[in-house]
């Protein structure tokens, strides 16, 4: 130990300061301020200031606790994106939802700093804090439609079952560290390397545990019971938020953990996320063509995603964690861009949230119908969106990695996607107009609309540039 | 000295219980008091390997881990009084308005 006390070095958090004082001077300034628009422009403004801060700020930190490198600047940078994506759809819904406080932004952006301190952990305490940030926030988040049932619910569920996980979490953490006397990750890596701890059965126990905590997070099955409920309950923007911040911000910790930590027990966590990642593409891309409530499907949607970009964990190096950061940066676009059309049909008196709402949605209002449809088939994975190139690099990394069956199946669950997915568009398109559909525009969800449909259609286009960016971030973080 | 594998033992079957009143009570603040169960075995596994490493983390941990319990308190029980409020049940087989 070290007896003489250094002032820690502030420049790698400082991303990370600012947010804190951000979220609570949008705290206060709620108590004053009367139009909550002006609350979300700030929030953006003051996101777009971390986010012009982030990529200065690298380094290691705290003792080696926290640890901003490439890799958790682009995690950080998918966080904020879907952090303002997430507000720009909001301003307008939170007020059809008659919830309008501006609390909610506050909540969103101490969301977004609990996972920005999960993808910068160096140390699994720090993860533990990040993800706890994250997901208390996220849980009152699902709640904030405090007069409906649903959102009720959804909030109690998605707090029962995280909290459940994250006990897991902290039981893991605890036999690491009493196995290894380390919650350091690159401590932890060196301890299994030297003392050769990687057959030990209360190591895998606690990798197992691991497994089912990050599972929870990134709605994995068998562990995705909570998901297709709380998405449906929580309010839209929330889901749109949740489905991919908390999913990305889990990805990140699984890369530390997994990828680092535990790097000599591959063998064994392969074998666990194997099944996993077959069961969750299984179960996602099945239950979702029985779905009747667009939330729900895209619940199940989200719930096959995170199965698909657990092949570039399994694949292992590096390569593979590109292709799965990568498609999670697709993901946020093509998923919110999603959402955001749901809100879209959200207006006073008008639900919206059933796939029959959008019969003959491309008579009435074409151009959202085509937004619809660009989305659609980026999450399906068809050329020249996105999503296709997203899903080819993720499929080419396990191929390389040698795991070319694996990528059969995830092709076959794939094509089984198409019927789901497809099935809204030929709704817009085929049928004749059954209800009156008003759509609730709004200045904000035409930015995020425009922004998300171009990124789509330019990512699918020129797809070398994020993949070489995520290389490139990636590229000390095995060091 | 009592071992510290008897301090495990006591933790894993705390932490056991805690698993499994979880899993099989359906009212929501019994789930509540099981998940506060496993979070209390979690610190005495981590009291008893900071004792016996000679190291400070575990300590540390099981600080932050009371903190963020009661702060974990305070929305779960926040939630479960928002819904109450609508529906006045604390059974969560009743909560289904949500299906498919």
């Amino acid at each position: 130990m070290n007896p003489t006390l250094q002032f820690p070095q502030l420049g790698p958090v400082m991303p990370e300061i600012v947010m804190a004082c951000a979220a609570l001077i949008i705290l206060l300034l709620d108590l004053v301020m009367k139009r909550k628009e002006t609350v979300a422009f700030l929030s953006i403004v003051a996101t777009a200031i971390v986010t012009y801060i982030m990529f200065d700020a690298s380094g290691v930190t705290f003792g080696g606790m926290f640890v901003s490198d490439g890799y958790s600047m682009f995690f950080k940078f998918i966080f904020l994106l879907s952090l303002i994506l997430s507000i720009l759809i909001s301003v307008k819904y939170i007020k059809v939802e008659r919830v309008n406080f501006g609390e909610y932004y506050s909540l969103m952006l101490f969301a977004t700093l609990g996972m920005m301190i999960m993808a910068s952990a160096g140390d699994l305490i720090v993860l533990y804090l990040g993800l706890e940030l994250m997901a208390l926030s996220t849980y009152v988040l699902a709640g904030f439609i405090r007069y409906d049932k649903k959102s009720n619910e959804a909030a109690l569920k998605y707090f029962l079952l995280g909290a459940f996980a994250s006990a897991m979490l902290l039981f893991g953490i605890s036999l690491t560290y009493g196995l290894t006397g380390t919650t350091n990750i690159k401590a932890v890596a060196d301890y299994i390397a030297k003392n050769g701890l990687s057959a030990n059965p209360a190591l895998m126990f606690s990798v197992i545990l691991f497994t089912v905590a990050f599972g929870f997070k990134i709605a994995a099955a068998p562990f995705h019971m909570w998901a297709p409920d709380v998405y449906e309950g929580a309010p839209t923007s929330v889901t749109a938020f949740m489905s991919v911040g908390p999913k990305a911000a889990g990805f990140a910790a699984i890369g530390r953990v997994f990828l680092i930590a535990f790097a000599l027990l591959k063998v064994d966590w392969v074998q666990i996320l194997i099944p996993i990642a077959v069961i969750t593409m299984a179960t996602g891309n099945i239950l979702a063509i029985s779905q009747t409530n667009i939330k729900r499907m895209l619940a199940y949607s989200s719930i096959a995603h995170a199965g698909y970009a657990l092949l570039g964990i399994i694949a292992g190096n590096s390569e593979g964690l590109a292709s799965t950061m990568n498609y999670l940066l697709i993901y946020a676009f093509m998923n919110i861009g999603a959402f955001a059309v749901v809100i879209l049909l959200r207006s006073e008196g008008f639900k919206g949230d059933n796939i029959s709402d959008y019969e003959g949605l491309s008579k009435t209002h074409p151009l959202s119908a085509a937004l619809m449809l660009v989305f659609m088939f980026s999450l399906t994975g068809i050329p020249p969106t996105a999503g296709f190139m997203g899903k080819f690099y993720l499929f080419l990394a396990a191929v390389n990695a040698g795991y070319t069956w694996l990528v059969v199946v995830a092709v076959i669950f794939s094509a089984i996607s198409a019927y789901f997915y497809l099935r809204i568009v030929m709704y817009m398109y085929m049928k004749e107009p059954a209800t009156e559909v008003k759509l609730a525009t709004s200045p904000g969800i035409n930015l995020a609309l425009t922004l998300t449909v171009v990124a789509v259609l330019v990512i699918g286009v020129l797809p070398g540039k994020i993949i070489d960016l995520a290389k490139v971030a990636i590229s000390g973080f095995w060091a | 000295m009592v071992p510290l594998q008897w301090y495990i033992w006591l933790a894993t079957a705390v932490f056991a219980i805690g698993v499994l009143g979880f899993l099989t009570r359906r009212n929501i603040i019994i789930m509540f008091m099981s998940i506060e169960l496993m979070l209390n075995a979690v610190n005495i596994s981590l009291v008893s390997f900071s004792h016996y490493l000679q190291d400070m983390r575990g300590q540390i941990l099981s600080l932050f881990v009371i903190t963020v319990a009661a702060a974990e308190a305070a929305i779960g029980l926040a939630i479960i009084i928002a819904l109450f409020r609508n529906k006045a049940t604390a059974h969560v087989d009743e909560m289904a308005e949500t299906k498919g």
